[in-house]
């Protein structure tokens, strides 16, 4: 199916994405995307990666 | 003369043609004092509402008026067995909606003002601002505490309280869909598309609440533990259907949602990791789902929808900042009444965090 995909970054957070069907990480490893809109990690903190699960906040907070 | 009272549209009780699934009745909740008892009465009978007064008391913690208000939003969504859906636009019933409102509205204006003008004044993006100041809040963790310390009957406890509001998980702000245009109507509906399971029955949030009920082996039924529920449970769900349900107020509810998203995503991690911790891993499954579904809808409701409302109208700044207030003074009231309730100092919540 030819769809555009759509990325957009959010400041200081994910990356989310529209219109993947498939994301694959750093090790090769296809993740497939099973809602409308996904977000990305971007911080490397996410603890499910490839998906973003909010910690970017508390790295955000420890920053000086 | 319009004598102030809907009668029935038949003999038949309009209500029994509406499609329900097994287990979808709901029930009357138990007398819990003179505001909501005056409304069940009504409803019961099928008669006219009798005159009642509301004190000077605040009502947000006023478990009789919260528990009122609710039975008078659940003629919205629900209804309840035996009650003539016509009931839903009496215009008694609906007076005295009103009357609560406002004071609802009154109470969380003033409990918000000081911080809304401190945040007003920052010159930031809506969107940041929003997810910042559910960020800055430096309320009592619940969700810590359900992660390191809580017993099962705790959570358990806190699994029923939340129900009240999660098995109608989404269906108050999408009243907010109509009401909205263009750029944030669009963004709400595609959050909304995935909590109400991006077409899939099995994924519907409200419905995943109910199995984890199951899991932890409580009762999965729209209803069931209403007559439990205490007054801050029953006005964190009311917040939401004041805020859908009148048209004045979208705004407000657009940044309540927004807000409510952006304390979602960690909190959900921490209960998921509590619910494993107490040998409740298959519970777990619903706030698993939200990590990953409320990073990414706290963007959109924030960015987007809010983003959006405010592009299109700048006044209405206060009003969305405002609504995002209300989510983090509820999420305090919330957490504050569920650590009493429990008999944990706040010290030890915050120690937790």
């Amino acid at each position: 199916m030819n769809r555009e995909i759509q990325v957009f970054a959010c400041p200081h957070g994910p990356l989310l994405v529209r219109g993947a069907d498939i994301v694959v990480d750093e090790s090769g490893d296809e993740h497939a995307v099973e809602r409308p809109v996904v977000a990305l990690c971007v911080c490397e903190g996410s603890g499910r990666k490839p998906w973003c699960d909010g910690t970017h906040k508390s790295i955000r907070r420890d920053l000086p | 003369m319009f004598d102030g009272f809907v009668k029935p549209v038949d003999e038949m009780s309009a209500c029994n043609r509406l499609p329900r699934q097994k287990g979808d009745i709901v029930r009357l909740p138990g007398p819990c004092g003179p505001v909501s008892g005056r409304v069940v009465e009504s409803l019961q009978g099928g008669r006219e509402l009798r005159p009642v007064a509301i004190g000077n008391e605040p009502v947000l913690v006023d478990r009789d008026v919260q528990m009122a208000l609710w039975v008078l939003y659940e003629l919205f969504y629900r209804g309840f067995e035996g009650v003539d859906a016509g009931r839903e636009w009496d215009p008694e019933l609906i007076t005295l909606r009103g009357v609560i409102e406002r004071r609802v509205e009154r109470e969380l204006r003033s409990a918000t003002r000081g911080r809304l003008n401190q945040l007003l004044a920052r010159e930031e993006a809506v969107g940041d601002l929003i997810l910042d100041l559910v960020e800055e809040d430096e309320g009592p963790s619940l969700s810590s505490f359900l992660r390191r310390d809580a017993t099962v009957e705790q959570m358990r406890d806190f699994l029923s309280q939340r129900s009240v509001q999660q098995l109608k998980e989404s269906d108050p702000q999408a009243f907010l869909i109509p009401r909205l245009t263009g750029r944030a109507k669009a963004a709400l509906a595609e959050l909304q598309y995935d909590e109400f399971g991006g077409g899939r029955a099995s994924h519907l949030h409200q419905d995943m609440y109910a199995e984890t009920l199951v899991s932890a082996g409580l009762d999965p039924r729209y209803g069931a533990y209403i007559d439990e529920a205490t007054a801050v449970t029953l006005a964190a769900a009311n917040v939401m259907s004041l805020l859908a349900l009148n048209r004045r107020l979208v705004p407000v509810g657009v940044g309540h949602f927004a807000a409510f998203e952006a304390s979602s995503s960690v909190p959900s991690r921490r209960i998921a990791a509590g619910l494993e911790r107490l040998g409740l891993g298959a519970a777990a499954r619903y706030f698993e789902e939200h990590v990953e579904a409320d990073a990414v809808h706290e963007q959109i409701a924030a960015r987007d929808v809010c983003g959006a409302v405010v592009e299109q109208t700048p006044d209405l700044l206060s009003e969305v900042v405002f609504g995002a207030l209300c989510t983090v003074h509820l999420d305090r009231l919330s957490a504050d009444d569920l650590l009493t309730r429990w008999g944990v100092a706040g010290d030890e919540s915050e120690a937790a965090s």
